[in-house]
């Protein structure tokens, strides 16, 4: 009995190391995945040198009311706002509110959600009920609402904004680990880890949700373009990121307000975001492509 | 089929008071107290305490839930703590615009991405595919408050040929509904694709084919038809997103519609008009929802025999 068990594992072992690099291998060839993953990383680094190109007191946050309204040049490559901070440097900075809102939202909605879905699909009864209805419950809200609720109740600031963003994408994530435990659960290696006697948390932890990796990668990738998308839409409505911080949906909340006269000031935040979410869902797609041929849209 | 029916009516009554016990239980979370903000600085204690009964917001949240959800069934969502208006009433009227709003939309989507869909997945792998899948990514990625904004500056500001806000008239709906639709649009574009490529490589479409059917009617006779039942499915499950997405259109093209209700009486504190209109958006999104998955098993044989038996 042992035997067999080791042998199903040791394969399993060796199967998961060729599908990754098989995945890497046509990721690789994959041009589309390739130019997001190229353009991700480059907003990446972005964000994380702004700190050092630029002083967020002065050049970020800063009124200059001298250079105010001035349109795109070869000093401001997007022009400067009504207070006279140049856009660009805000785009830059920016970066690092809608990347963190998106990566701790879509943290924060996959951790929740596996731990429950796993939990769900490996306990099932009723405790697998009660978890699918609620996420039937939050589903049937619309996540923008949803997300608005919550900012309004908890008060306006970033964590709370991750909160909500984050509350709003947990549904799917619950229903991806669910559905993956289902499927490996009556497995022979599950039955023969319980038989050893190995702990339900280890049994779901080491042998089941590695079988899902790969979705939830997917997922998570996807989630997070996603993710920066509702972060801006509630800073457009004015629930987000407070001011003066240079969040791209406030950014573009103010360019609102000069539409008529100063036409760049919407322009370029709004090209930031669909840069940054472009280059997360030709990742994503790829990524899908690569793990896993039969998932498809 | 009458049993598939009763059983989903059934098990949408504990959905809907979950829905209704979740937005209840967040909004109760928000911060101050609302006594304060409608009896102003002057108020006794007593009057606190009678204003407090009065706008039922003594005892605790699960009595408060049982209450509201009572004067709920009987059509009452309390009222607001602005205008002193039903919030009832306030809802309906908004709901006609939203719902003016959402089904141009999803119209505007439909016309868009089946087209688009169809000769995607035709021409598989050619420029045509290629450029259709583009335009979706693009679509996708593309907050629709900002393409909103670029509407508004291009076709109102610049051009003038359409309002850039307010509803009067015809053409005011139609900036805010394709602001609505595009990112449905781009979605339903790759659903139609990859349901009609399933479709295309079906034995019945080669039999079709060599019976000597036209290849036109190949496409839109035998293959669209079964292509689009996965497409009806994506459409039911994204009215909540329209809804959702409208929000947004609605604040960018001051569209009095019930999302600009919402962030207009979150601004202003006015959580009883806040948690009615959320609870009535998604039951609504509920029903259509379940609406769509009856007419689906309807007109799906597959799915009717499942439940007829």
């Amino acid at each position: 009995m042992k035997e067999t068990k080791t042998e199903t594992r040791a394969s399993k072992i060796y199967k998961k190391r060729s599908t990754l690099e098989m995945a890497w291998r046509q990721l690789r060839r994959n041009k589309g995945a390739i130019i997001g993953l190229i353009l991700l990383v480059i907003i990446i680094i972005a964000a994380l040198i702004a700190p050092l190109l630029f002083d967020y007191n002065t050049d970020v946050v800063g009124m200059n009311v001298k250079e105010r309204m001035k349109w795109p040049s070869g000093a401001h490559i997007c022009g400067t706002d009504e207070l006279g901070r140049d856009i660009f440097t805000r785009i830059i900075y920016g970066a690092r509110y809608s990347l963190a809102v998106g990566l701790v939202a879509v943290l924060i909605a996959l951790i929740v959600g596996v731990l429950l879905g796993s939990a769900a699909g490996y306990i099932g009864g009723v405790f697998e009920n009660v978890v699918m209805r609620i996420c039937d419950i939050f589903s049937s809200i619309p996540s923008v609402l949803m997300a608005i609720a919550v900012v309004s109740a908890l008060g306006k600031s970033t964590i709370n904004l991750m909160i909500a963003v984050g509350i709003a994408s947990t549904a799917p994530f619950v229903r991806v680990a669910r559905a993956a435990v289902l499927v490996v659960r009556d497995e022979e290696y599950v039955e023969a880890a319980r038989a050893i006697g190995q702990p339900d948390w280890k049994i779901v932890m080491v042998h089941i949700l590695p079988n899902c990796v790969s979705q939830i990668i997917v997922q998570a990738t996807l989630r997070v373009g996603s993710a920066i998308i509702s972060a801006a839409q509630l800073s457009f409505l004015g629930l987000g990121v407070p001011a003066p911080a240079p969040e791209w949906g406030s950014m573009l909340a103010s360019g609102r307000l000069y539409i008529r006269d100063y036409s760049y000031m919407t322009l370029f935040p709004g090209i930031a975001i669909m840069i940054t979410v472009l280059s997360l869902n030709l990742l994503g797609d790829g990524l899908r492509d690569a793990l896993d041929p039969k998932l498809k849209r | 089929m009458y049993k598939y029916i009763i059983k989903r009516l059934l098990m949408l009554i504990p959905v809907l008071l979950g829905v209704a016990f979740v937005i209840f239980a967040i909004m109760n979370v928000a911060e101050g107290d609302p006594v304060y903000q409608v009896a102003g600085p002057d108020a006794t204690q007593e009057q606190l305490e009678a204003l407090r009964v009065e706008m039922g917001l003594n005892g605790s949240l699960l009595q408060r839930y049982f209450r509201y959800i009572g004067k709920l069934l009987q059509g009452d969502l309390g009222v607001s703590y602005i205008s002193k208006m039903d919030v009832m009433k306030l809802y309906l009227q908004r709901l006609p615009n939203t719902l003016r709003l959402a089904s141009l939309a999803m119209l505007v989507a439909v016309v868009i991405s089946v087209p688009l869909g169809i000769v995607a997945a035709v021409n598989q792998n050619t420029w045509k595919d290629t450029l259709a899948m583009i335009l979706a990514l693009i679509g996708l990625s593309m907050p629709n408050f900002w393409l909103g904004l670029l509407l508004m500056l291009l076709f109102a500001l610049k051009l003038g040929w359409f309002p850039s806000g307010g509803a009067e008239g015809f053409a005011s709906v139609i900036l805010p509904a394709v602001t609505v639709g595009v990112g449905l649009a781009a979605l339903l574009t790759r659903t139609t694709r990859s349901s009609m490529l399933d479709v295309l490589r079906q034995d019945y479409l080669r039999t079709a084919r060599a019976k000597g059917v036209s290849e036109r009617k190949v496409i839109y006779h035998h293959a669209l038809r079964n292509a689009l039942i996965p497409i009806i499915t994506i459409f039911g499950v994204q009215f909540s997103n329209v809804l959702g997405g409208s929000v947004l259109a609605e604040t960018v093209f001051a569209w009095p519609g019930v999302g600009r209700l919402v962030v207009d009486a979150i601004d202003q504190r006015d959580i009883p008009t806040v948690t009615g209109a959320l609870i009535m958006t998604t039951m609504l999104v509920t029903i259509v929802n379940l609406v769509v998955d009856i007419v689906y098993a309807y007109v799906d044989p597959r799915i009717k025999a499942q439940y007829t038996k």
